[in-house]
Parts: structure tokens; sequence; C-alpha cells
């Protein structure tokens, strides 16, 4: 949507986005560029000098059995932690949408969540999971229940797919209930008269209407819990046991700052750019739908 | 009957899921250390514990800072972001929107393309550009590189391109300039969109982690959330009524601010789309 009246002149223009291209191109384009060479990099043992290597790096990650097993597992994190959070979210949202007592305070207590940082609710679920202090997790011990995440694989997989998806909620919620609230009470009226009723009513009526939410949020949710998940993981299993919850960005951070790996790590930033940029593309298809509606 | 239980049910379930963590937290942090330690963790708090709190904040414990100053730099740091991107991304977006000048949409696209970049993708080349630039361990580290991203940009443009070309006409025909135009309209009338932004930006700043966890090393500029991990990463002797003592603590800044700013920010998350 361009506008008839603008301004005239260049030099004012130029100079307004100028701070902004500075630091883009400062602190994005070449940090970028930088991993796009690096990965077409070879640098002997010590690091003292490279050459062009081409994309063995490439080569090499893609050959390496662990690389795709940590793909696998960020699959199934993400599909699970999104899978979670919508559900539960849509859930909360559909009762909160209802005109019942309290529903002021329903809502301020299940949005605050928001405002958690990804560290803190690991922090949180130390101390409910925990094997000794937490508080579940000592009660299970207590009534013969094994549970140790620090030594069983799937268990950690549990406690960070869970910890992740508990602070997701919130945000989904918000989308969800602004979606329900923007559904014209007039539809669900004619549908009531019509006689379709609770989850049939939802299914054929409710959900297909709000179906542009549910597209920008699985983009959205994707995007967190492949990135924004990093301090959750790695403030409660650091990748561990093993590398059983060792997801992309985990393992970028572990090659890359932990074991100065830079030609892997840096082809493996490449290819989780090229990911994001997958992504956002679609997100960037969904939110032209969604304006067009 | 039931129909009208049924929300009650479930929201108060959500509830629980949702504030009983906290609750623990609370009530944990007035505990003896070595009864928590052993799993002995009660849910009723122990008035006398609360000492705790005055302990945290003035003390260094084991692996972490006095909290009050890792609240001051993380106050610090979300402040600078949100306040940055704020100053950073109006002028940019009001040049896109209200202009058009050679490169116009180069220009957004080069800035729209942050979008598609975040810091974890490009972890160690953004590590080597800092310290080529010797901003390791300094406060502009911690805060420049995120203040340049693209999303308040995009939800600026979208409020400004929304504002009525018949506005603009007049604002001509009185003979006011371009910049007095910004100062006299545009930002008055996107207040409730810059509150908004500055909510959810104060808490994205607040709640970062792995960035100052890498451009960090000196303790002095600890934020609450390293602070905290910092803490429970040493198990066998970890002092866990402090821990929860320092949760709750870095907790209620954000907080506060979101529920106080509920209405704005609900707003600002469904309309501008991020």
């Amino acid at each position: 949507m361009d506008r008839r009246t603008i301004f005239p002149g260049r030099a004012l223009p130029a100079l307004l986005v100028l701070p902004q291209l500075a630091l883009t191109a400062v602190f994005f384009l070449w940090p970028a560029g930088q991993a796009i060479w690096s990965s077409l990099q070879r640098e002997d043992a010590f690091g003292t000098s490279s050459e062009f290597a081409g994309l063995e790096n490439f080569a090499s990650l893609f050959a390496d059995p662990l690389y795709g097993a940590a793909v696998a597992r960020t699959v199934l994190f993400c599909a699970a932690v999104t899978a979670l959070s919508m559900g539960l979210a849509l859930l909360f949202a559909v009762f909160a949408d209802a005109e019942i007592r309290g529903r002021a305070f329903y809502r301020t207590m299940l949005v605050w969540p928001y405002a958690v940082a990804p560290a803190m609710s690991a922090v949180l679920w130390v101390l409910m999971f925990h094997p000794q202090i937490g508080l579940v997790g000592a009660w299970l011990n207590r009534i013969g229940v094994p549970w140790d995440y620090k030594l069983n694989g799937a268990e950690a997989m549990a406690l960070i797919v869970g910890a992740s998806a508990w602070k997701q909620v919130s945000y989904n919620f918000i989308f969800f209930l602004a979606g329900l609230q923007a559904i014209p009470r007039s539809v669900i009226e004619a549908a009531r008269i019509d006689g379709s009723r609770g989850f049939y009513r939802f299914r054929t009526i409710v959900l297909p209407l709000l179906m542009p939410v549910v597209f920008f949020l699985l983009v959205v949710d994707l995007v967190y819990a492949a990135f924004d998940t990093f301090a959750t993981v790695y403030a409660l299993t650091q990748g561990g046991p093993g590398q059983s919850t060792q997801t992309l960005v985990l393992k970028v951070y572990l090659d890359g700052i932990v074991n100065a790996d830079i030609g892997s790590s840096s082809a493996q930033s490449v290819v989780l750019m090229a990911g994001v940029i997958v992504l956002s593309a679609l997100q960037f298809r969904f939110l032209g739908r969604k304006a067009g509606t | 009957m039931t129909s009208r239980l049924l929300p009650h049910a479930v929201l108060g379930l959500a509830v629980l899921i949702f504030a009983f963590p906290i609750w623990i937290a609370v009530a944990g942090s007035t505990q003896d250390a070595a009864a928590i330690a052993r799993g002995d963790l009660s849910l009723v708090p122990r008035l006398s514990g609360f000492a705790v709190y005055r302990d945290v904040l003035l003390n260094s414990s084991a692996g972490a800072g006095p909290v009050w100053r890792e609240l001051l730099v993380s106050f610090g740091m979300a402040l600078a972001i949100a306040l940055g991107k704020i100053a950073l991304s109006i002028p940019s977006a009001y040049a896109v929107a209200f202009f058009r000048f050679p490169l116009r949409m180069a220009a957004f696209w080069v800035i729209f393309m942050t979008l598609m970049l975040p810091v974890e993708v490009r972890l160690v080349p953004t590590f080597q550009v800092m310290s080529t630039l010797g901003m390791v361990n300094t406060f502009s580290g911690l805060t420049v590189p995120l203040i340049a991203s693209a999303t308040a940009t995009l939800l600026f443009r979208q409020t400004f391109t929304a504002i009525p070309d018949e506005l603009v006409e007049a604002a001509r025909i009185d003979g006011a300039g371009p910049l007095r135009f910004l100062f006299d309209v545009v930002i008055p009338v996107s207040g409730a969109n810059i509150a908004a932004l500055f909510v959810i930006l104060f808490v994205y700043g607040w709640n970062q982690y792995l960035w100052p966890l890498l451009v960090v090393t000196d303790p002095h500029l600890d934020t609450v959330v390293i602070g905290i991990v910092k803490m429970i990463g040493i198990d066998t002797e970890t002092a866990w009524n402090k821990v929860m003592a320092t949760a709750v603590l870095a907790l209620l800044p954000p907080v506060v601010v979101v529920v106080a700013m509920q209405r704005w920010f609900v707003k600002g998350l469904t309309e501008g789309d991020k």
C-alpha cells in the first residue's frame, strides 16, 4: 500500500535510515558473510592458517551421523514443543473466551508467563523436577518411580520439552484469544440456532476461521523451539546426558565456542540460516494471506 | 450445571500449572537450605526466612555476585535495548513510509533480512566481529548488537502507512516540514504502539541469555539471568533457598511490566504480529 502524498528530499531520508543500516551492516551482514566465508575454509590444527576448501565442511557435516542424529532430535523436539504449547493454549483460550465469572483474573494469570525468560523457566523446572530437591522429582523417587533426568536421556528430553512448551503457552494463548474474539458473534449465534453444538461447532465453524492464527503461530513456535530454547536446554541439561538433548543450536555453540571447530560450526550456522530463511518465507506468505482476509 | 463448571475447572488447572512453580520458589526461598537439599521442601513459607532476600541482594554468593548489581545490569540492558530500538527504528520506518528516495526498497530489504539472522545462527562470526571491534566485555557489546534488528522497524512502518494521506496533506498545507510532522503528528498518534513495543522489547532485553553468556566474561557485567544459571550450575553445594530468592527477584521486574501494561501489550502483540 503506497501513499500518494510523500515528502520531497533525498538527504533527510538517507540520514534517517543511515543509523540502522550501519548497525545492520556491522552486526548482521558482516558476521553472516563471515559465517559463509568460514564455512568454505579449511583451518589447520592450530588455527593459524586456512585455505579454501569448497563445500568440504558441508560434505563432512552431512556425512557425520552425529549431525544427522542432532537434526532428527531437533525436529522431534520442535514438533513436540509446538504441538504441546499450541494445544494447551487453544484449550485455555476457548474456555477463557467464554462468558464466565473471573475472566479478567484468568486472563492475567495466563498472560504473565510471557515475561519469564527461557533460562528462568529452566530454573523453575529444576525446582519441580530435580531428582533430589524438586517437589515432583523427589516425590517420584520416593514412591518408587526412578526419575533422574541427569542419567536418563528420555526423561531429559521430556523435561526440556515440558519446560520449553510451558513458557510458550502464554504467547499462543494471547493470539488464540484475540483470534477467537475477532470471530463475529453472529456467526456463532447462527450455528447455535442451526443446532450445532459443543465440539462439533468448534471443529466445523470456529477452527476454520482460526486457521490463519494457527499457521502464524506454527511458524513462530517452530522458530522459538529451534532457537530461543537454547537457554532452557543449556541451563537444564547442557545437552546431556550424552547427546540426548543436544539440539542444533546447542551443537553450534558447543562445536564453535567450546571446542573451537570454526569450519564445522560455520557450516552448521549457514545450514541454520537457510532454515530460518525458509521459515521466514513461509511466515511472510501467511502474513500476507492474513492481511488479505 | 457441568457446562458452567467445566471452564472454571480447566482454567483453574491452567492457573495452577503456571502459578505453582512460582509458589514453590517463594515458599522455598524462606526455608533452610539443608532441608531443601534433603528433599524436605515445605509449601508453607517460613516467615522468619524472608531475610534471605536481603542477603542475596547485598552479598555475593557462590559463583555469582550480589543480586542488586545483576538486577541493575539487567535493568540497564533491557532499558537500553528497548529505548535504543525504538529510537533507531522510528526514523528508519518514517523514511521508508513517507519518502521516495533512491534505493529505498533496497534499504528496507537489508533491514528486513536481519529477521532471518538471529544471533543463535551466526554465533561464532558475531563473536569474532565483536572482538575485532574491542566490544567484548563492555556494556555496549551487551546491548548494541541486539538493538539492530528489524522487528520494530516493520511494526512502525505498518503503523505509519496506516496514517491517512489527508493528515499528511493537511500538515503540508499548514507548512509543516517532514521533521515537524514526525514530532507533532506521527509520534503522538503512535503512542500506544510505542508503549506496547516498549513492553515487548523490555522483556526481550531482560530475558537474553545466549548473547550475554557469549560476549561477557567479566562477572561485573553478569545479568541476573546469567547469574542464576551460574548458581544452579554447581549442583552439590547449591544454596537452594538463595537460588529461589534470586529467581523471584529476577522474575518480578518483567512480570510487573507485562501485567501493569497488559492491555497495551496484548494489543501490540496481536495487532503488530510479533
